[in-house]
């Protein structure tokens, strides 16, 4: 049996009297990459907040590792690419390299300076997605997508178990979305890393996820990709708002 | 002039204290310029003008602040302002740089009120708002390198921590890196900075020392350690030529340093343009 990594007990969050979540409850195991979609603003994004620490819940209880979110120090062992990092300021001078090896200044500690072996596996991380031939260039002169690479380098440099990404493609052309889909297919089953991905595109990442989480304020499915391929396109459009047709064989596509 | 060096205490204090501070200001400035808090050091230093008249004022009713550096209160202002913004963002969470114009209206407040309170300070408060050649004394130059060394030690020990949170700051907060206590010696470090400047510098002038370098340097830079040697190089070039230029026309060396901070700035940007419209150039010919 799978150890759990991720338990939501019954957790809701208001923010100035509006209900953004109510009872979501939600294990994810160690190994296991979910997809969890909904429509806008159905606090998706919310959630994984609050998985990081960032918001309290209004109620409820979050562990990580086993260990309740309040007490939980051992930080590196999460990575995260969130979907501001696609607008972060690009007349930043640093390199490649040196943001990638800033991922690893919680594990190396205060006081203390990064070792030639930090410097290594800051490369072996660029190596991983693909980028280690652009170490020495400036972040801000690098694609969009090769952008969302480098801060995927930053998340696994140290080493994490799990790795959280609030819609990792906005701003990445079509083009680049399913070889950088790919890659985190790679990184999930090489790798042996969880992954829990917010989505819009549903389509693309259902097939590629073993676990789909369906979220709109409560959680309307949670499982593995298997059932939620079997639902039907009626209840999937009732709950997401709006309907929605699959257009693979087993996904589906909102229809705007 | 450098026989005059050699024989003048006080020629010997200016230059020893520019040459510090020309590391030391645009050292620190890189991270205020990255941060986009570029105006804090304004408001900072304003409030040290506050300090500084506060002293003099004190000193001309008081006969114990007479035997007392301005420079200690000034200092002693900017590090509560520091404190005092860091409170105010904490209370105004979704505008946060509100608290940069309220402090520095403080200070300009605070220092008009002492000013106006006086019967005037002459020259001391003009070489503590332009800065001066002649003022430094054996007691500032003891600070400047105090400061100094408190500044290099924070950013040596903590330049990686500063990177990742200026970089991304919610990043950092996810990894675990304890932001508030790394902002707040930011804060306080920054105040003494102000406060080791603005006897070369004044107090009006000392934002450009930390910021019109980086301002250059950030046009050539392609990593972070770059940013900071080409930093530090132009903030050098900027006080010894500032100095010089001051001792030789006898005026205050806090124009002529910044003057030259911008001139610098300005070739910098000249030669961008120049390099831009060179490859372009070229890359029209490699179509052809």
């Amino acid at each position: 049996m799978t150890k759990t990594i991720i338990q939501l007990d019954d957790v809701s969050f208001s923010y100035d009297h509006s209900i953004v979540l109510e009872h979501i409850s939600l294990q994810v195991g160690e190994g296991e990459f979910w997809a969890l979609i909904g429509p806008n603003g159905s606090g998706k994004s919310t959630l994984l907040t609050i998985i990081l620490g960032l918001l309290k819940p209004s109620s409820g209880s979050v562990k990580l590792f086993g260990e309740n979110l309040e007490s939980f120090k051992d930080r590196e062992r999460i990575g995260f690419v969130s979907q501001k990092s696609n607008s972060f300021n690009s007349g930043f001078p640093a390199t490649v390299f040196e943001v990638v090896r800033s991922g690893l200044t919680s594990k190396v500690g205060l006081l203390k300076r990064y070792s030639k072996k930090d410097e290594q596996k800051a490369l072996e991380s660029l190596r991983i997605v693909g980028m280690d031939s652009f170490a020495t260039q400036s972040i801000g002169q690098l694609s969009g997508g090769q952008q969302q690479r480098v801060f995927i380098a930053r998340a696994l440099v140290g080493e994490p178990d799990l790795l959280i990404m609030d819609e990792p493609t906005v701003g990445i052309d079509q083009q680049n979305v399913a070889s950088f889909y790919s890659m985190l297919n790679k990184l999930n089953r090489e790798h042996g890393i969880a992954i829990v991905l917010v989505t819009h595109e549903i389509d693309l990442v259902t097939d590629l996820a073993t676990h789909v989480a369906c979220l709109n304020r409560t959680m309307h499915f949670h499982g593995v990709q298997s059932d939620y391929n079997k639902m039907d396109e009626v209840d999937i459009s009732k709950w997401y708002g709006h309907p929605v047709r699959r257009v693979h064989q087993h996904a589906p596509e909102v229809q705007e | 002039m450098i026989s005059a060096i050699l024989s003048y205490e006080f020629l010997q204090n200016a230059f020893l204290s520019g040459l510090i501070i020309g590391v030391i200001a645009p050292l620190l400035g890189l991270f205020i310029v990255v941060r986009r808090l570029a105006l804090i050091a304004d408001a900072l230093s304003h409030v040290a003008l506050a300090g500084i008249a506060g002293s003099l004022y004190l000193s001309q009713q008081f006969l114990f602040f007479a035997t007392v550096n301005p420079v200690y209160l000034g200092i002693a202002s900017a590090v509560g302002g520091s404190l005092l913004i860091e409170k105010l963002r904490g209370a105004y969470r979704h505008y946060e740089e509100l608290a940069i114009p309220i402090i520095l209206s403080a200070g300009i407040g605070l220092g008009a009120i002492f000013i106006s309170l006086s019967k005037g300070f002459g020259s001391d408060l003009i070489g503590y708002l332009f800065g001066s050649v002649s003022a430094v004394s054996r007691q500032d130059l003891t600070i400047v390198i105090v400061i100094a060394i408190i500044v290099i030690c924070y950013i040596y020990f903590f330049n990686k921590e500063l990177f990742a949170l200026s970089f991304d700051p919610e990043y950092a907060k996810v990894s675990g890196i304890n932001s508030r206590y790394i902002q707040m010696g930011f804060m306080i470090i920054t105040a003494l900075v102000i406060g080791a400047s603005m006897r070369i510098v004044g107090i009006l002038l000392v934002s450009s020392l930390m910021t019109i370098p980086v301002a250059a340097a950030i046009q050539l830079a392609k990593s972070f350690k770059g940013a900071m040697i080409y930093s530090i190089l132009f903030g050098e070039s900027a006080v010894i030529i500032g100095l010089v230029a001051a001792f030789y026309m006898d005026i205050a060396p806090g124009g002529t340093i910044v003057i030259t901070s911008i001139l610098i700035l300005l070739a910098v940007l000249g030669w961008k343009k120049v390099q831009g419209n060179r490859s372009s150039f070229a890359g029209k010919g490699e179509l052809v």
